[in-house]
């Protein structure tokens, strides 16, 4: 029996080992070639020793700093992106709230509404939107990137879900001790409520720095570039050398990555949360 | 008394809490919405917005003799068709490689999610780098090589774009899937593989017996979430092909892209747009429909 489980467990580890290096070699690739001078890079593509730099240095990441504003980018995205998120936060929370605890008309409406809008798939009506931000003089504005991403059907719905949960007692506790209903949310409520907001800012921000397609409509100049826009731009500019270009996906790639490990309980129970209760 | 004032206060909380999310949902879902559809009908180009002509079916008749826009939905569908299998056999696998509680699990799960923390423009530019069609200046053709296989056009070839783009696509996406498998797992008891043990059941049977039908939900779910974000395909084909090469990764969200802001069609777009949109919700309330009939 005691054989068996240790070749169970040597399997279990060598096994995993081996192809999750096999599926993270692009990514090793990535990093690797970013410390490589511009000739090392291609060299050896046959041999393991493409994943490893010998000559390892930040000379890339030095001129894709000279080149290109990277930190104002990043600046860009992170600063819409949150803006984004705190909105979606407090704006979606308050009407899962309405949904889920008042009395009111139209209630199943909106509630039918929030859950078909779900699927909405935002690329079908990106043309008229980009009219009415042309209509509204928003080109090129923060207000095009933050503004129609504030409100969110599936942040409402998750809310909801969430805010149902919430005992009825405890309401009437605060609504008798002179809470009106307002006051019970911002005071009572959202206080013990820190898991759904974590969960949400979190699978927010993922889906927001990943925003492509409607920064590329949207914005104009270097004024207002988000990060995926830089990179992109920078992949297509000449000098076209591959050892910054990996420095710099290397470097977009870093936010992301911080606000996952802090973050990373959060994620995974968002994204099982969605799987199981959808 | 108490409560019908309650009741009073409680309604206007509720409408001031619904207000910004239904003016928002209103003014930037809705109304762009109706737009779509009425911009459809129209001779709308961007150059000359005040001049708007109503144009009956006119895009909806051009756009059924449009040759790129069939291929736009044959792509489409093709891309959906393989990489839907694809990731979620390979995000299911994943999961069941990691569902075990032994220490040290959580780096192995973070390895598998690794590609989806690096956003899609980012995986999308390396993996150019890396289908480069050279066995010299090209990862995969130099692994190709070694193999001592042929070396193959990936994004050059009209034959293998799109395959290029489904593979790393799935690589980039499997890490979410494995995600929500993961959380299926848990929810199957352990008696219920001890009970298919007991039986006499080998750990390939129990998997088609006790993990199959325990994951039914769960796999219902992945399959809906990745058929609709497949369809929406454009990151890709706009980073790494432009919708080449012949018009072999040419999407129809790219096709819309093109129509809208570069041919600056913007009736026809919103035409093709109007299509993508039926396409889209059929599919997602016809699989709802399956679910729910089960």
């Amino acid at each position: 029996m005691t054989k068996k489980k240790t070749f169970g467990n040597a399997a279990f580890y060598i096994g995993n080992t081996l192809i999750a290096l096999i599926f993270v070699s692009p990514l090793i690739w990535m990093i690797s070639s970013s410390l490589k001078p511009e000739a090392q890079i291609f060299k050896g593509l046959n041999s393991l020793s493409t994943f490893i730099p010998t000559e390892a240095s930040l000379n890339n990441y030095v001129e894709v700093f000279q080149r290109i504003n990277m930190w104002k980018f990043i600046g860009n995205s992170l600063f819409y992106v949150l803006v984004i998120i705190l909105l979606d936060l407090l704006v979606n929370s308050i009407c899962g709230y309405a949904l889920a605890k008042f009395e009111f008309k139209g209630k199943n409406l909106l509630l039918t509404l929030v859950i078909s809008l779900m699927v909405f798939p935002a690329e079908a009506i990106m043309l008229p939107m980009y009219r009415e931000m042309a209509d509204l003089g928003w080109i090129n504005s923060w207000a095009s990137l933050i503004v129609p991403f504030v409100a969110k059907c599936f942040s409402i719905y998750m809310f909801r879900q969430f805010f149902l949960d919430i005992p009825d007692e405890l309401l009437e506790a605060a609504s008798i001790d002179g809470c009106g209903p307002v006051r019970t949310f911002f005071q009572v409520v959202m206080p013990i409520s820190g898991t759904v907001y974590a969960t949400i800012f979190i699978l927010d921000f993922v889906a927001h720095w990943n925003d492509f397609m409607w920064p590329l409509l949207v914005v104009t100049g270097e004024e207002k570039r988000t990060i995926q826009l830089a990179i992109q731009t920078f992949f297509g500019s000449k000098p076209i050398n591959y050892g910054p270009i990996m420095a710099s996906l290397t470097i977009s790639a870093i936010p992301m990555l911080l606000m996952f490990i802090f973050l990373q309980k959060y994620y995974v129970e968002g994204i099982a949360s969605t799987g199981i209760k959808g | 008394m108490q409560k019908t004032v309650n009741k009073a206060s409680e309604r206007k909380a509720a409408y001031i809490f619904i207000l910004p999310a239904v003016v928002l949902l209103a003014a930037f879902l809705i109304y762009p919405s109706l737009q779509t559809v009425r911009y459809a009908f129209t001779d709308y180009n961007i150059m000359r917005p005040d001049r708007i002509v109503f144009c009956g079916f006119n895009n909806f008749a051009e756009l059924f003799q449009d040759k790129d826009f069939w291929i736009a939905v044959k792509n489409t569908l093709y891309f959906t068709i393989l990489v839907v299998p694809f990731q979620t056999v390979l995000a299911l696998a994943l999961a069941l490689l990691i569902s075990s509680r032994r220490r040290g699990v959580s780096i192995f799960r973070a390895a598998y999610f690794s590609p989806q923390v690096t956003s899609m423009v980012v995986v999308a530019i390396l993996w150019t780098v890396m289908y480069n069609s050279s066995p010299d200046s090209g990862l995969l053709n130099a692994l190709l090589v070694n193999l001592g296989l042929e070396p193959c056009g990936f994004l050059n070839d009209p034959k293998t774009a799109m395959n290029s783009i489904i593979f790393m696509s799935a690589w980039q996406g499997a890490g979410y899937q494995m995600m929500i498998f993961l959380a299926g797992l848990q929810g199957i008891s352990a008696e219920q593989y001890e009970a298919a043990s007991i039986d006499g059941a080998g750990k390939i049977a129990s998997f088609f017996y006790v993990t199959l039908p325990g994951l039914k939900n769960v796999i219902q779910y992945v399959v809906m979430i990745t058929v609709i974000q497949a369809m929406k395909l454009f990151t890709q084909p706009y980073v790494m092909t432009k919708g080449g090469p012949q018009n072999s990764t040419r999407t129809l969200v790219y096709y819309i892209y093109e129509q809208g802001f570069q041919k600056r069609n913007f009736g026809y777009a919103c035409a093709v747009a109007a299509v993508f949109f039926v396409i889209v919700i059929s599919l997602s309330l016809g699989m709802k429909k399956i679910i729910k009939a089960e």
